[in-house]
């Protein structure tokens, strides 16, 4: 169960050692995790800004760098999400240079995991795999259901027993199995880790985790080519595992040393919930190493106590300058009615962490106003309509008449607005 | 008093195909101790030139990481079920 690509194969970030391609996540001498490595030298030529503006609008236009079997024949259009200048967002929160990349309308499930399970199963075919499967919060159940019902392979999904409904509706509708584990995300992972060893599935966050993983450096590829080929000065990231933002930077990384994107050192920003907070206290606190947490917040989709790209996440922040952050759940549903109040971007609790996080940033001086500063939406907000519930009153019906309605209007404008509290900048 | 100890496959190769064995080890230490004696190969994979476990392992007993029952200094019960897992980076938001 592998194949030969000479673009791309396997390497242990530990020790260096070569697997080449083949449902693998682990080193097998030194247990740590393989990540893919390229011949970038191979692709100068190919991948040019020429050539990937003359290829689709999705994720497809970057296949180069991307570990895709050969002959694989893209179908979904994937990725490529707006860039939007966030201006209004930017008076509330004190800044003039904002950027809001939105993966909440990421085809074809609504969030950014659509981008890794692409390459994810891309991959599962190539080596055989008839079942797929995931250990998910939700946006990967429902991302792995979709497509694989798309590719004809059968797909198998554990998630915690508490998951939002709207995402265990959002996985079970694509006629997948959805199996709810008692307990929370780091069980199911754990658990899903004894499955891809005991059973012939292609589990994308675990045996094809390298491939997987490797999906998330489009959202960089895209920032850059939609700023017109140049880097922000930061990133904001939300952080659960702590793969997307290392993948970004490695995006980043490989235009620079391409000459698609001029040098420069951009400083990388990590969000997440207080209610688990992981890599943002090994950041704050200096350490190499993550203490696991249980995790205890609204933001089920960054729920991951023990994140094991967490180490190197933390490390790569510090490294680049930036820092990270972590907000109240209180301060997690203000980030999201701001955004979609100022934006008119409806995002998920994961993107009220984001943007509260990003309005602290300023607030503490953190980040300057005029920096160019792009700040990552992962997720949809109508899949976690009920962090939500309570924050808005039904209103009275009304009559279909105009004096009616001149009344109702005049005993809206009586009522005071409900105080909303202002997201991070405390 | 006995625990029992689970393996993943990658470790096999260490012991003869095995994924379970019993121990009497007392803590974490004596376990390490104990493999390092049974299965010297594995007990060499699993630690770093330091000596140290290797920070890629994680180890479950009766499904809680014992990182939250005291690490180290966590006194194994009768019947304890210990797993070694490497720690798969897990993303999923």
């Amino acid at each position: 169960m592998n194949y030969s690509c000479t673009r791309y194969e396997l390497k242990c970030n530990e020790c260096g050692k070569r697997y080449g391609n083949q449902p693998l996540s682990g080193c097998p001498d030194c247990l740590a995790p393989l990540e893919i490595v390229y011949d970038l030298e191979a692709a100068r030529g190919v991948f040019t800004r020429e050539a990937i503006a003359a290829g689709p609008a999705n994720i497809w236009r970057y296949a180069a760098l991307l570990p895709i079997p050969d002959g694989f024949q893209p179908d979904l259009p994937v990725g490529f999400t707006p860039l939007v200048k966030a201006t209004n967002l930017g008076k509330r929160i004190g800044a003039t240079n904002l950027f809001v990349k939105n993966d909440a309308v990421c085809f074809p499930t609504l969030s950014f995991k659509d981008r890794v399970v692409s390459v994810a199963l891309a991959n599962a075919q190539r080596f055989g795999f008839e079942t797929v499967g995931a250990s998910s919060t939700g946006n990967l159940a429902n991302s792995v259901a979709a497509q694989a019902a798309r590719l004809g392979l059968k797909a198998s999904i554990l998630v915690p027993a508490d998951l939002e409904p709207a995402k265990i509706l959002n996985t079970q509708v694509y006629g997948a199995r959805l199996i709810r584990i008692d307990g929370n995300y780091d069980h199911v992972n754990r658990l899903c880790t004894l499955i891809a060893d005991e059973y012939n599935w292609g589990i994308v966050n675990v045996n094809l985790r390298p491939y997987y993983a490797e999906g998330s450096k489009t959202v960089g590829y895209e920032i850059a080519e939609q700023l017109g080929w140049r880097l922000p000065d930061n990133v904001v990231v939300p952080m659960a595992g702590g793969s997307l933002i290392r993948k970004i930077r490695k995006a980043f990384q490989e235009l620079i040393y391409l000459g698609l994107v001029e040098d420069k050192a951009v400083r990388f920003f990590g969000a997440q919930a207080t209610g688990c907070s992981p890599i943002s206290t090994a950041v704050k606190q200096g350490t190499d190493y993550i203490e696991p947490q249980r995790p205890n917040t609204i933001a089920r989709s960054l729920a991951i106590g023990n994140p094991a790209d967490g180490p190197a996440a933390a490390k790569m922040i510090r490294d680049s300058g930036g820092w990270a952050e972590d907000v109240s759940d209180v301060e997690i549903v203000s980030g999201m009615q701001e955004l979609a109040e100022t934006e008119g971007i409806f995002t998920e609790t994961a993107g009220g962490v984001t943007t509260a996080v990003t309005a602290r940033l300023y607030a503490h001086g953190r980040i300057s106003p005029d920096e160019l500063t792009v700040t990552c939406i992962t997720g949809n907000g109508l899949k976690t309509t009920d962090a939500l519930t309570g924050y808005y009153r039904e209103e009275r019906a009304v009559r279909p008449r105009l004096a009616d309605f001149d009344a109702y209007l005049r005993e809206l404008d009586g009522t005071a607005e409900p105080e909303l509290v202002a997201a991070g900048g405390k | 008093m006995a625990i029992k100890v689970t393996l993943p496959t990658a470790f096999t190769r260490h012991t003869d195909g095995r994924k379970q064995f019993d121990s009497v080890a007392a803590n974490l230490p004596a376990l390490i101790a104990d493999i390092d004696q049974t299965f010297p190969a594995l007990g060499t994979q699993i630690k770093d030139d330091d000596g140290k476990l290797r920070r890629f392992i994680n180890i479950y007993v009766n499904d809680e990481d014992i990182r939250f029952l005291g690490g180290e200094t966590y006194s194994f019960q009768d019947g304890d079920e210990v797993m070694l897992i490497p720690s798969i980076a897990g993303g999923c938001f």
